[in-house]
């Protein structure tokens, strides 16, 4: 594409990066919210073209982690990396550099209400991209064709589901052509064809671009398909990482309870 | 005794820490407007938001006004035979105090309570934090484009609003007692000078930022769902209109002693 973010020049050449450091580093992190203990010491490592699930109970700080990840709250303590960039010390323009490498989809969407679902995914190109009009329009076409939304195009997300609008979510995240994919419960509340659609797009997103991804989810037939790695969170700690067969197999109590239902 | 003063040094704790935050807000929001992209195209949107939209009914209350000052001063004045001095009368008070205060007020409702609950929806939908994800400063597309266009908008408005109050001025006399509008404007404003007009049509741009801040920081710090929007629509209003009657007491001391 003529004028994609790679060519704005707002994205580090890859070629400049070591192939073998990790994309994402997480140390030993810890966040409350008052009296309240989320995050009591995650450490993650994320490689290359890798699809990290993180599975856990609801309210064990997976959202969270993903929040800080992205630099929309700041941990109490410990470290997160970015391509090698600690986030902790970056200026807000150093941050905004990095986190146009970052595509994130929000629990609920959180599109743009007052704006049309094409001015939804446009919004990220027309900011940060020097393209035409024309391209970008092209640009927004080719988004929604490839989550099934090219026919909503003119609508506003009032007016279309919640299944529809976690796909216009997806749009809009995958926009700047990330190099990190932050994904939210992206089949939470969706039929299961719909939840089989988001997986498969995300594993042809991780085959085709080599996308390197953090899934937060509660699907177990989700992280089942399109997970490298799970990680499995409870009371703001990692209680087991490994494939997601290594889970199912875990002699570790909690592990077991947690997978006993989907089996 | 003692819960009455630990409720109060609780409200007192509170007041400070609001002053503190609104502070911090500001410092970033002004820090925000310095780099570019200025959203230009924001700030038009929003001088239509908030201008042209709030111009029917800052032009209701300036004709009301000037309507109902014109009804009850005609009989006062009547009373030590000084009628002849009522198009001044009206003219002043307007462009003096009525028209700016006035439009402060009717904008702080009309504004204050939009830009509370838009703001307010906004973050408890998480969509100020997808802004933010998109490496787009919140503080400036949304809060900065607001405050600007409330500040230069407001002045615009009370002109409206004085230019309005004066001619219902006028018909209510006219009504009464026949005057042609020449000989009224000429009759009111041949006391008026120009400092007169200037500083209290100014003095709105201050209504404006206080409006425009409050509006938006406490749309910007929504906690707590749809009660949350519906809570910081009330207390956007409800601060916003205090603060600018503070200031407008404090401006037109000022301007008394500045143009006297």
């Amino acid at each position: 594409m003529k004028n994609s973010i790679a060519d704005t020049g707002l994205s580090t050449p890859q070629e400049t990066r070591n192939p073998d450091e990790p994309v994402l580093m997480v140390r030993d992190v810890h966040k409350s919210f008052g009296a309240q203990h989320v995050l009591d010491g995650v450490s993650l490592n994320l490689a290359r073209g890798e699809t990290l699930v993180m599975l856990g109970r609801s309210g064990t700080g997976k959202s969270v982690l993903l929040k800080l990840i992205i630099g929309l709250a700041i941990p109490d303590s410990g470290s997160i990396c970015i391509q090698g960039k600690e986030i902790a010390g970056l200026g807000l323009s150093e941050m905004n550099q990095l986190r146009i490498k970052m595509g994130f989809l929000f629990q609920n969407a959180a599109l743009y209400d007052s704006l049309t679902v094409e001015q939804n995914v446009a919004f990220p190109l027309e900011r940060h991209t020097s393209m035409s009009a024309a391209e970008r329009g092209d640009r927004v076409k080719e988004l929604l064709r490839s989550v099934g939304m090219e026919g909503a195009l003119k609508k506003l997300p009032s007016n279309i589901s919640g299944g529809m609008q976690k796909r216009v979510g997806l749009a809009r995240a995958l926009a700047l052509q990330p190099e990190l994919l932050l994904l939210d419960e992206p089949t939470a509340g969706l039929d299961p064809i719909t939840s089989a659609e988001i997986d498969d797009l995300v594993l042809k997103l991780q085959e085709e671009n080599n996308l390197t991804s953090v899934v937060v989810t509660h699907d177990l037939q989700s992280a089942k398909v399109i997970a490298d790695r799970v990680a499995l969170l409870d009371k703001g700690k990692v209680v087991q990482e490994g494939s997601f067969e290594d889970l199912v197999e875990s002699h570790n109590e909690f592990v077991r309870e947690f997978f006993k239902r989907d089996s | 005794m003692e819960s009455i003063s630990t409720s109060n040094g609780r409200m007192i704790n509170r007041s400070l820490e609001w002053v503190g935050d609104i502070g911090i807000f500001s410092w970033k929001v002004m820090a925000s407007a310095l780099s570019p992209p200025f959203e230009f195209r924001e700030i038009f949107r929003q001088f239509d938001e908030i201008g042209s939209k709030s111009l029917p009914l800052v032009a209701l209350a300036g004709a009301a006004i000037g309507t109902v000052f014109a009804l009850e001063t005609r009989s006062s004045l009547a009373r030590f035979g000084a009628k002849s001095m009522l198009p001044a009368a009206i003219i002043y008070s307007i462009i003096h105090e009525m028209g700016p205060i006035v439009t402060g007020l009717v904008v702080s409702g009309r504004v204050g309570a939009g830009i509370g609950a838009e703001l307010g929806s906004m973050k408890v939908t998480e969509q100020i934090d997808a802004i933010e994800a998109s490496a787009v400063n919140p503080y400036k597309l949304l809060a900065f484009t607001r405050i600007l266009a409330c500040i230069l908008v407001l002045p615009l408005l009370t002109l409206v609003t004085d230019f309005c109050g004066v001619v219902a001025g006028w018909i209510a006399t006219t009504l009464a007692d026949p005057i042609s509008f020449q000989r009224f404007f000429y009759a009111g404003f041949s006391g008026v000078n120009f400092s007169d007009f200037l500083a209290p049509t100014f003095r709105t741009c201050v209504f404006g930022l206080i409006i425009g801040l409050v509006a938006c920081f406490q749309g910007m710090h929504t906690k707590g769902g749809t009660e949350g929007v519906g809570r910081s629509a009330t207390s956007s209003v409800v601060l916003s209109s205090l603060f600018v009657i503070l200031a407008d007491v404090i401006l037109v001391k000022l301007i008394l002693i500045f143009f006297p």
